[in-house]
C-alpha cells in the first residue's frame, strides 16, 4: 500500500487538501482504509496520525474493515420512507440474512444505509454494487438476492 | 436511420433506461443519450425523431422497440413539450435538460449555450454583478441570500487569489434538481461558474459533489475536460464528498475541500472574505450558478419579470415521495403548495389521501393539507414556520406516523451532526430519547390501558428511557412534550448552523400540526374536515 500511496502522491501532489481524494483512491483500490496504513498516509501528506484518523472516522463513506463481496445500499431518507422504505428495509434484512449496517458472516455481502440517492420520486431506492435500482419491492428484492448470491 | 432520444439520468437508469437503449441500438437506431425531461412516471422515456417533432413513448421496456418504432405502442405520448406537466412550466434553468446530449458542445451552443458568458466577458465585472443583483436571484441552496450581494462582497475584497465554489452536496431527501442539471446540462453550470469567475476575479473553481451521485461526478468531470478551452483561463475541478450530510453547509464544505473533517466554522469571517484556504470565495448552490447564464443572456429584467414578492425568477420545484407524478417542475415563485401537490403531482402514488408534505428536505417543516394555500415564496414559508430550502416537496399519505418522522429528524441530526456545537451534538441525541418516551407513552393511552406499563416493555425503560435517575423524571406525554419544545428552542437558537438550528422545524411542525400522533387530542379544525 505504501507504494500505491507514493505513486498517487507523485501524480496528484501531497498538499493537505489531497487527503480526501487519496482516501477515496485507497478505498477504491483496497476496498477499505486499514488502520495499519494510517501512519503511511500521515507521513505522505505530512499530517499527524490523529489528524488522518479524525478525517477517516468523520466521513461515513470511509470503511475501516473490508466490506462484503457485494454491497447493497438502501436509502433510509424521508422520501423513500414515504414510499414504504421502512418495510422494505426490514424485508431486505430478512431476505439477505444480514442486519442493516452489517456484513454477513460469510463475507458475501454488506447491507448499508444511505441517506438519499436523489431518486426521490421513484423510491424505495437501492444501490447494488453501484448500480441504481428504483421502486424496490418484494420482486426486486428477489432479483437483488439472486444477484448478490453469485 | 431513426434517431431516438433516451435519458441517461441516474433516475432513468434506475428504472431501466440502459436496457431500453441497448435494445434500440440492436434494432439499428441511432440512440442519443440525453438528460431526463423530469417526469419520472413516464420513464424510461423514448423520444423518436419524426417530421412532426420528437414523439415520446413511456414508460417503455426493451421488449417494446418494434411497437415504438412503428408508432403503435400504447404508451404514445405525442410531443413531450405538449404534455400538461411540461406545458405549464417556465424552464429558464432547465431549458436544455432532457433535450440535448449533455456532453455535446455543439448541442449546447446550438441551444443558446455560452451566450451568457460571451456577454459577461464583454462587460466589466461590476456590470455583471449589477445584472445579477437586478435579477433578484437569491441563493437556491435554501438560505435565500441575494446572490448579487455575495458576489459584490467578493469583488470588493482585495486578494490575489479568489475561488468559486459550487455546492453540489445535495443531501436533502426529496431534492434532485442539482443532480438532474449536472447530468443533463453540465455545461450550464460550468458557464455559470465561469461568469462568476469573471465577475469577481477568480481563477479557479471547485465543484463539491456528494459521493452518492457517481453519475453527476462522471458527467461534470467529462464536461470540464470538454469545455476547458472555452472557460480558460478559468480552471475547474470536481471534489467528491464522502457521505457527510453536514458538508452541504457552506463552511463545513470548505473545510472538507481543504482535506479536514467537515466541521462548521463560526461566522464571521464570511466565506466571501475568508473562505477557501482563507481567500475570498463565492460559494453558491448549483441552481444559483446555473440560473446565471440565462440572466446574462436574456437580461436581468427577463428573469425578474416572473416571481412573487421578493422571490424573483423561477424555482425548479421537485415533487417527491409518495406522489403520483413526481419529478422536476420549474415555475415562477408564487404557485401554491396545493397546486403543486394535487394539481401537478396528482396526489399520492398510493391513491390514499395526502396527510402531510415536508418542504425543504430533512430540515424543513411538515405541512398538513390545511395549509396548501401557501404560495411558494421564501417569506411566506418563513412566516408559516417553515422554509423552502432547496424546493423539494416530499408527499406522505395517511399511513404516516408523524411522531416517527419527528423522531427520525432527531435521529438524522444525531447521525449527521459535525459535533462542533453542543445544542446540535447533544441535543439531537436527547431529542431521540424524548421522542422514544413520547412514542412509548402514547401506546397505552391509545389502547385504553390507562397508562399502565405494558408487559412487553421493560419497566425502567417505560418510566424514563435512558435516564440514570428514572424515578425523578415525569414521563407523561405532557411533560415530555414540554421538554421537547424547550430542547427545540435551545437547538434553534443555540446551534452554529442550520443542521441543529433547523431540525426543530420538522419536529415542532409535526407536533403542532399533527398532535394526535404525539398522544395529544387532535386539533379541532382537523376533526371538522
Amino acid at each position: 500500500m505504501e507504494e500505491f500511496i507514493g505513486a498517487w502522491t507523485a501524480r496528484h501532489g501531497k498538499s493537505r487538501d489531497r487527503l480526501l481524494p487519496l482516501l477515496h483512491a485507497i478505498q477504491e483500490e483496497a476496498g477499505y482504509v486499514d488502520d495499519a496504513i494510517v501512519p503511511a498516509i500521515a507521513q505522505a501528506l505530512n499530517l499527524s496520525r490523529a489528524d488522518v484518523h479524525g478525517v477517516i472516522t468523520f466521513y461515513h463513506d470511509f470503511r475501516r474493515a473490508a466490506p462484503g463481496r457485494h454491497v447493497v445500499k438502501l436509502c433510509r431518507a424521508e422520501s423513500c420512507q414515504a414510499r414504504g422504505g421502512a418495510a422494505i428495509e426490514e424485508a431486505a434484512a430478512r431476505r439477505l440474512g444480514v442486519p442493516m449496517g452489517e456484513t454477513r458472516v460469510d463475507g458475501q455481502l454488506s447491507l448499508e444505509p444511505v441517506y438519499c440517492l436523489g431518486l426521490c420520486a421513484i423510491g424505495p431506492n437501492a444501490l447494488v454494487d453501484g448500480r441504481p435500482v428504483a421502486r424496490v419491492d418484494a420482486a426486486a428484492l428477489e432479483r437483488i438476492a439472486a444477484e448478490v448470491a453469485a | 436511420m431513426t434517431r431516438v432520444f433516451i435519458s441517461r439520468d441516474m433516475a432513468s437508469i434506475a428504472l431501466g433506461a440502459d436496457d431500453v437503449a441497448r435494445a434500440f441500438v440492436q434494432a439499428g437506431c441511432e440512440v442519443v443519450r440525453t438528460g431526463s425531461r423530469g417526469l419520472f412516471s413516464i420513464e424510461p422515456l423514448v423520444e423518436v425523431e419524426t417530421d412532426e417533432g420528437r414523439i415520446g413513448y413511456g414508460p417503455v421496456g426493451p421488449q417494446d422497440v418494434a411497437a415504438v418504432l412503428d408508432g403503435t405502442h400504447g404508451a404514445r405520448l405525442g410531443r413531450v413539450d405538449d404534455l400538461p406537466f411540461f406545458a405549464g412550466q417556465q424552464r429558464f434553468t432547465f431549458a436544455r435538460c432532457g433535450v440535448i446530449d449533455p456532453l455535446s458542445l455543439a448541442d449546447y451552443a446550438a441551444h443558446g449555450g455560452w451566450r451568457g458568458l460571451e456577454k459577461a466577458r464583454g462587460q466589466s465585472p461590476q456590470m455583471v454583478v449589477d445584472a445579477v443583483k437586478a435579477s433578484g436571484l437569491r441563493g437556491r441552496g435554501g438560505a435565500g441570500f441575494p446572490t448579487g450581494i455575495k458576489w459584490q462582497t467578493v469583488l470588493d475584497a482585495s486578494a490575489a487569489t479568489k475561488f468559486i465554489v459550487c455546492n453540489a452536496d445535495e443531501g436533502d431527501s426529496g431534492t434532485f434538481a442539482d443532480r438532474m442539471l449536472m447530468e443533463g446540462d453540465p455545461f450550464c453550470l460550468i458557464e455559470g461558474m465561469a461568469i462568476a469567475a469573471h465577475a469577481v476575479g477568480a481563477g479557479h473553481g471547485y465543484i463539491y459533489i456528494r459521493s452518492e451521485y457517481p453519475f453527476s461526478i462522471a458527467a461534470m468531470r467529462a464536461a470540464i475536460d470538454a469545455s476547458a478551452h472555452i472557460v480558460a483561463p478559468f480552471t475547474l475541478e470536481v471534489r467528491e464528498g464522502a457521505g457527510a450530510y453536514v458538508c452541504g453547509e457552506e463552511t463545513a464544505l470548505l473545510d472538507s475541500i481543504e482535506g479536514k473533517r467537515g466541521q462548521v466554522r463560526a461566522k464571521p469571517p464570511l466565506p466571501a472574505l475568508q473562505g477557501l484556504f482563507g481567500q475570498p470565495t463565492v460559494i453558491n448552490n448549483v441552481l444559483s450558478l446555473a440560473a446565471v447564464p440565462f440572466i446574462l443572456a436574456e437580461g436581468a429584467e427577463a428573469y425578474a419579470a416572473v416571481g412573487f414578492g421578493r422571490s424573483r425568477g423561477t424555482m425548479p420545484v421537485q415533487l417527491a415521495g409518495n406522489v403520483k407524478h413526481g419529478g422536476l417542475y420549474e415555475i415562477g415563485f408564487g404557485i401554491t403548495l396545493g397546486e403543486l401537490v394535487n394539481g401537478i403531482g396528482g396526489g399520492t402514488a398510493s391513491g390514499r389521501p395526502v396527510r402531510a408534505v415536508q418542504v425543504g428536505g430533512p430540515l424543513g417543516a411538515y405541512f398538513p393539507p390545511g395549509m396548501f394555500h401557501l404560495p411558494f415564496d421564501y417569506e411566506a414559508f418563513a412566516q408559516a414556520g417553515g422554509l423552502i430550502g432547496h424546493a423539494g416537496i416530499t408527499v406522505f399519505d395517511d399511513s404516516v406516523d408523524m411522531a416517527h418522522m419527528a423522531r427520525f429528524a432527531m435521529e438524522f441530526c444525531a447521525a449527521e451532526s459535525c459535533g462542533k456545537c453542543t445544542p446540535c451534538r447533544i441535543g439531537s441525541t436527547r431529542g431521540v430519547e424524548i421522542m422514544d418516551r413520547i412514542i412509548a407513552a402514547r401506546v397505552p393511552a391509545q389502547s385504553g390501558a390507562g397508562g399502565q406499563i405494558a408487559p412487553s416493555r421493560n419497566g425502567v425503560l417505560e418510566k424514563a428511557l435512558y435516564s440514570r435517575a428514572p424515578d425523578r423524571i415525569d414521563v407523561s406525554v405532557e411533560a415530555q412534550t414540554r421538554l421537547l419544545r424547550d430542547l427545540a428552542d435551545t437547538m434553534k437558537y443555540g446551534s452554529l448552523c442550520a443542521l441543529g438550528g433547523f431540525t426543530p422545524y420538522p419536529v415542532l411542525s409535526a407536533l403542532d400540526h399533527f398532535p394526535e400522533d404525539f398522544g395529544a387530542p387532535a386539533p379541532i379544525k382537523e376533526a371538522a374536515e
